[in-house]
């Protein structure tokens, strides 16, 4: 019985735990239901990946209203995929909280913090496994609104204008998203995403179609943070708590890039309208200007934070790079980018939260030397560098071996060279690190000898592991990816 | 839509230019408040937007009885009343978040407050 139940469940339990943790108060309590919430859902998670994996689509009928009346949650083999990763990295970052969220946030505030979190788990969750584009909205809206709160619990002050910015630029993406959902309502009359995507074909007046997909399109695009609408991401991932900073790099934007999937190939991609504008080939060119710039501004960044997180613009234009790409390979690359890059950007967000606590901050001056001071966390750091520039052997590589393979199968031979070429960009950031912690002695700002704690230390590890486990067995994320690959492609 | 007269259609002129306006506000305004204020309108317009079109000329709420035989599309309504939740909650977050920058930097005009991190502080 509680089988059939495990789509609501998915998301209530985060949702309910968060008002039950502000009853709590006490921060190790707090803490304690948190890591509970998070790792049943997990768990859910899983479980729903495995009988979607068995069953194809698992529907479930909110309160007993049919769809396409009432809301539908709707998990596909995407869906699940994506669940799997946002729901396992909420499992990962919660048991590294308590000591990192101890350091960074006030004590007074912490269970407020816990909250927030769980309520952006469940937002992000809910995203994902719902089928209605109108509950989309609301659910993107919890996990923005929490997200906002928790960039501003950052010890800098900086992180307060962070977070405005973030929610200005974040509104107004909503915002464009609603606008969006308005006009494709008024064209099909129903909201169910499925039930949408049957009657598109058969609207005729097409203009309208076009402003929603170029609205929805901008709209999330900001969410994404696609270049040239990324503003807002480096101060917001810089100036955040480090817990936090780990949390949204691996799952937020993802959980973006997975509404546009949807959009573009379940919704859209029957639709005859969507050929007359090239959103495709608009998509094609801002991702390769996103992953060239992006990278080299990610050179010349002073703080180790700042420049992960634009080095996350890069990375996310990979994988819009292969959504744009819009063919089988180019569409498994993206998939499957989304999960690796997700748990290497996690990795590394986390052991840099690590020197954070030891060092007070995370540029470049602090990392001096840091080889000798901290060893487990700096080598994790490479590891995580190699994935990111893709190295054979970790997650890194698989994605952008599917990406060219993507390029040549459309043979457009320059883009195979821009997966290849920019990733020499990349050798050049992690390299500074590599300089900084190995062959620089150890200066005034550097942390004195001694790793971060055990709670920091196991979790971001885990993640390492991961980038290497998914790097050489590829069974799970490369095949997960590519049956939700082709079940996009199906749908066109 | 082939009566398209401007007269025929005038919620949507009001909600084109409301959106238009509310957007103009957030970029051209550095003052934190006035950003939010149009935010608000920016997110009013696509009220309008949504509840406009649910709206029939003669039509009642959907009564299931004699005499009632044009009614207005409620589900729009539902889902706007949602989105002034949702509305709300930005606005409300969006001021508790320019009081606490207010009590940090002691400014709400954006280019002071960049101004403010600028400058070389001890510890930075």
């Amino acid at each position: 019985m509680i089988r059939a139940q495990l789509p609501a469940l998915l998301v209530v339990v985060p949702l309910l735990a968060a008002p039950v943790i502000v009853l709590a108060r006490r921060a190790a309590l707090a803490w304690a239901l948190a890591l509970a919430a998070s790792w049943s859902s997990f768990a859910i998670a899983i479980a729903l990946f495995l009988q979607v994996r068995a069953a194809g689509v698992v529907s479930y009928a909110m309160g007993s209203w049919p769809p396409p009346w009432g809301i539908e949650y709707r998990i596909d083999a995407l869906g699940a995929f994506v669940l799997v990763l946002v729901a396992g990295m909420g499992a990962v970052v919660a048991p590294y909280m308590r000591r990192s969220a101890a350091a960074e946030v006030p004590g007074e505030r912490l269970y407020l913090f816990y909250a927030m979190y769980m309520l952006c788990l469940a937002g992000l969750l809910g995203i994902v496994a719902t089928g209605d584009a109108f509950n989309l909205f609301v659910f993107l809206e919890i996990a923005s609104l929490s997200t906002y709160v928790l960039i501003a619990l950052g010890r800098d002050r900086r992180s307060l204008l962070a977070a405005f910015q973030y929610l200005i630029m974040g509104t107004i993406g909503a915002t464009f998203y609603v606008i969006g959902v308005g006009l494709l309502y008024l064209m099909t009359g129903t909201l169910n995403i499925a039930d949408m995507a049957a009657r598109l074909p058969a609207v005729t007046e097409t203009r309208p179609l076009v402003a929603a997909a170029a609205f929805v399109t901008v709209g999330i695009s900001l969410k994404l943070a696609l270049f040239p609408l990324h503003f807002w991401l480096p101060n917001a991932y810089t100036y955040a708590p480090s817990a936090v900073t780990a949390f949204l790099a691996a799952t937020a934007t993802k959980v973006s890039v997975y509404v546009l999937l949807r959009y573009f190939f379940t919704i859209f991609g029957a639709s005859p309208a969507f050929a007359e504008v090239p959103f495709q080939e608009a998509l094609l060119a801002l991702s390769a200007i996103a992953i060239v710039t992006a990278s080299l501004v990610a050179v010349y960044q002073p703080d180790m934070k700042r420049m992960l997180a634009y080095s996350s613009v890069a990375q996310i234009g990979y994988i819009t790079l292969g959504i744009a790409m819009a063919n089988r390979a180019g569409l498994t690359g993206a998939i499957v980018h989304l999960f690796n890059h997700g748990i290497t950007k996690g990795a590394l967000f986390l052991l840099l939260g690590g020197v954070a606590m030891r060092a007070g901050r995370a540029s470049f001056d602090c990392l001096a030397g840091l080889g000798r001071a901290m060893p487990l966390t700096s080598f994790g750091i490479v590891i995580g560098g190699l994935s990111l520039i893709g190295i054979p052997g970790t997650a890194g590589f698989v994605s952008k071996w599917y990406l060219v393979l993507g390029a040549i199968e459309r043979g457009e031979w320059w883009l195979a060279v821009l997966v290849v070429g920019s990733s020499l960009i990349a050798v050049a950031y992690v390299w500074r690190f590599v300089e900084a912690a190995y062959l620089q002695p150890p200066g005034p700002a550097s942390p004195r000898p001694g790793e971060a704690p055990l709670a920091l230390l196991v979790p971001a590890w885990l993640l390492v592991g991961a980038c290497v486990w998914f790097g050489l067995s590829t069974s799970f994320n490369v095949g997960g990816a590519a049956t939700a690959g082709q079940l996009l492609l199906g749908a066109r | 839509m082939s009566a398209g007269a401007v007269g025929g259609h005038y919620a949507y002129w009001v909600t084109v230019f409301l959106m238009v306006a509310g957007l103009y506000i957030v970029v051209a305004r550095g003052n934190l408040v006035k950003k939010l204020i149009g935010l608000s309108i920016f997110q009013t317009s696509v009220y309008l937007l949504y509840i406009g079109p649910g709206k029939l000329i003669g039509g009642t709420a959907p009564i299931v009885a004699e005499g009632f035989r044009v009614y207005s599309n409620p589900l729009p309504h539902v889902l706007i009343l949602t989105a002034i939740v949702v509305g709300v909650a930005t606005l409300a977050l969006g001021l508790a978040l320019v009081v606490r920058i207010r009590e940090a930097y002691g400014t709400i005009e954006e280019d002071e407050i960049l101004d403010r991190d600028r400058e070389p502080r001890g510890g930075e």
